[in-house]
């Protein structure tokens, strides 16, 4: 008898646990915010409070934006947000709009791709591309060095073909994105014919970089070598080896360093820091992301007489920044640190 | 002699089976706090839940003093000496990894804060038989991270 109150009042909180809407506007903070800004105005993700986008682009384009992402291209995929939770997500989104949505009935658009062909490398491709492939770096400008305000984003990545329409793609010619480098095409002088043999076009784009291909980089997450010299003399090695590579030798410290008192350390965990200063610029243009692999650092370290240099390995790590630019930064880095580890330990 | 047989020693030979990029594999946040106040919460929330902050890495200073021009970017590295010792000792391999950081960039008058998701180094490191801790470092993180998207 007294037991049943306790009962209805705990099926009550897991049936009200169970119906209760997912909340749109935290679900976009905790997984969007951090790219997109936190009212969408962009950050490393481009803008998406913009009307003329959100006026264009059925919830059918926002759903599969989301859970699949683009590829290669930053922007990750959501596989694990259930349906109720991208549909939240995107009645946020729409919220940023007043704009009537103007979605027509999904029937392909026919032109002329031959045509588009040529227009789009007059009209398209210094923004976008000569395949399609997108600006240089993403998102929208900080005040790192970019070459344009909004980085236009890759047309021929399978993210966006799989989740944008003919029409979604005329639209957007016809009408622009006010506020960003994608003006009107109808203002620009072009008819609708032609708009309409580029959207044939761009249609044909596809990458045949597969980045999920990539994942199989037979090397372990950290690159190990053994050196046949004492600790001293590695990390001699080692600040020698650094300079050679055009690198600047930072400083050398404990591994344990800051974690207890001064004196303390283990001194047979040696960290080497190192960096190159215009190398990690160029990489922090193309992904602002990339802070866990910095300064550079080697470590030496002895046990039981043996002394071993170690590393990240960066090309192991790229794939969690789903950027195909970096990746190229990644791949050299893990050749560099090859490199060091051997002339080290030569 | 070839490069190919030279010294490399794999360790940790499991290649993990990966999955298509998932959001996942890094956490990050983005706090509505300036650059200072968002690196002192961080640091007070970070030792708050029982870590020590070893070292602050200016990697703007580095770059402005080498001519480049850069927003605020600072790398916070911290952990628990126990920890590192236990993982350093039997897992080296896994001392490049240590300790922690997060990274923290300066966004116009916001902050970001970003770090790789521990999680990933049960699949990274899979012999380390104490999978527990890394779960307990992922919800740290994710506590700290909610600790500062929350403040205002
Ligand atoms: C001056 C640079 C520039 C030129 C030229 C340009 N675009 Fe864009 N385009 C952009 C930018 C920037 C965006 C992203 C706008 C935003 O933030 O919403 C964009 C967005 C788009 C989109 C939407 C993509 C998506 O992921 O939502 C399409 C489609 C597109 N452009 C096609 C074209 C085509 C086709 C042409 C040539 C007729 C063209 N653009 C010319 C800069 C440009
Ligand atoms: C790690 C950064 C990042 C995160 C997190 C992220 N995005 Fe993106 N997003 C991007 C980037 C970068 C692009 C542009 C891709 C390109 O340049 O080709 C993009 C593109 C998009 C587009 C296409 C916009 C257009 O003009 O067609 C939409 C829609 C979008 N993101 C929604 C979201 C939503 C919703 C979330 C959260 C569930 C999210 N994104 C999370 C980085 C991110």
């Amino acid at each position: 008898m007294y037991l049943r109150l306790p009962i209805i009042a705990l099926l009550y909180t897991i049936a009200s646990a169970a119906t209760a809407a997912p909340d749109g506007a935290s679900l976009y903070s905790e997984h969007c915010a951090v790219c997109h800004g936190a009212s969408g105005t962009g950050g490393v993700g481009i803008p998406l409070a913009v009307d003329s986008l959100l006026s264009i682009v059925s919830d059918d384009y926002l759903k599969k934006t989301i859970r699949l992402g683009r590829p290669g291209r930053i922007m990750p995929a959501f596989p694990k947000l259930s349906d109720a939770q991208i549909n939240a997500i995107i009645s946020h989104l729409r919220g940023w709009s007043d704009r009537k949505l103007e979605i027509m009935p999904e029937k392909p658009v026919r032109g002329d791709a031959r045509h588009g062909k040529v227009l789009y490398a007059e009209h398209c491709a210094s923004c976008h591309g000569k395949d399609g492939e997108g600006g240089k770096g993403t998102g929208v400008t900080f005040s790192r060095h970019r070459d344009m305000d909004i980085i236009p984003p890759a047309l021929n990545n399978p993210g966006f073909q799989a989740a944008t329409c003919d029409h979604m793609i005329q639209q957007t010619l016809i009408v622009g994105r006010e506020g960003t480098p994608m003006t009107s095409f109808l203002e620009e002088g072009l008819t609708e014919q032609d708009i309409n043999d580029i959207v044939r076009y761009v249609r044909t784009f596809y990458s045949e970089d597969d980045p999920d291909a990539r994942t199989g980089e037979d090397l372990p997450p950290t690159l190990i070598v053994e050196s046949p010299y004492s600790l001293e003399e590695t990390v001699e090695n080692a600040k020698q080896a650094i300079s050679g590579k055009n690198f600047r030798f930072i400083r050398t410290q404990p591994l344990e360093e800051g974690l207890v008192p001064e004196g303390e350390e283990n001194s047979r965990q040696v960290m080497i820091y190192f960096c190159n200063f215009n190398f990690l610029f160029e990489a922090l243009a193309k992904d602002p992301r990339i802070g866990m692999f910095l300064p550079c650092r080697i470590t030496v370290v002895e046990r039981d007489g043996v002394v071993q240099v170690m590393s990240v390995n960066p090309m192991y790590l790229s794939k969690l920044f789903n950027n195909e630019e970096l990746h190229e930064d990644c791949r050299t880095m893990t050749g560099i640190y090859r490199e060091l580890l051997d002339e080290i330990s030569l | 002699m070839t490069r190919c047989r030279h010294l490399f020693i794999i360790l940790a030979l499991t290649l993990a089976f990966l999955t298509p990029v998932a959001a996942e594999d890094l956490l990050a946040a983005r706090s509505t706090q300036s650059f200072p106040e968002a690196m002192l919460m961080l640091q007070e929330s970070i030792r708050e839940h029982g870590y020590t902050v070893s070292r602050v890495q200016r990697v703007d200073i580095g770059l402005t003093n080498m001519g480049y021009q850069t927003d605020k970017y600072r790398v916070v590295f911290f952990g628990k000496i126990d920890e590192v010792r236990e993982l350093s000792n039997r897992h080296p391999e896994m001392i490049p990894y240590l300790p922690m950081n997060i990274s923290v960039i300066a966004e116009g008058d916001q902050t970001i804060l970003i770090t790789s998701n521990p999680a990933i180094y049960k699949t990274l490191f899979s012999k380390v038989k104490n999978k527990f801790l890394f779960d307990h470092w992922e919800n740290d993180i994710r506590s700290i991270f909610n600790d500062i998207r929350e403040a205002e």
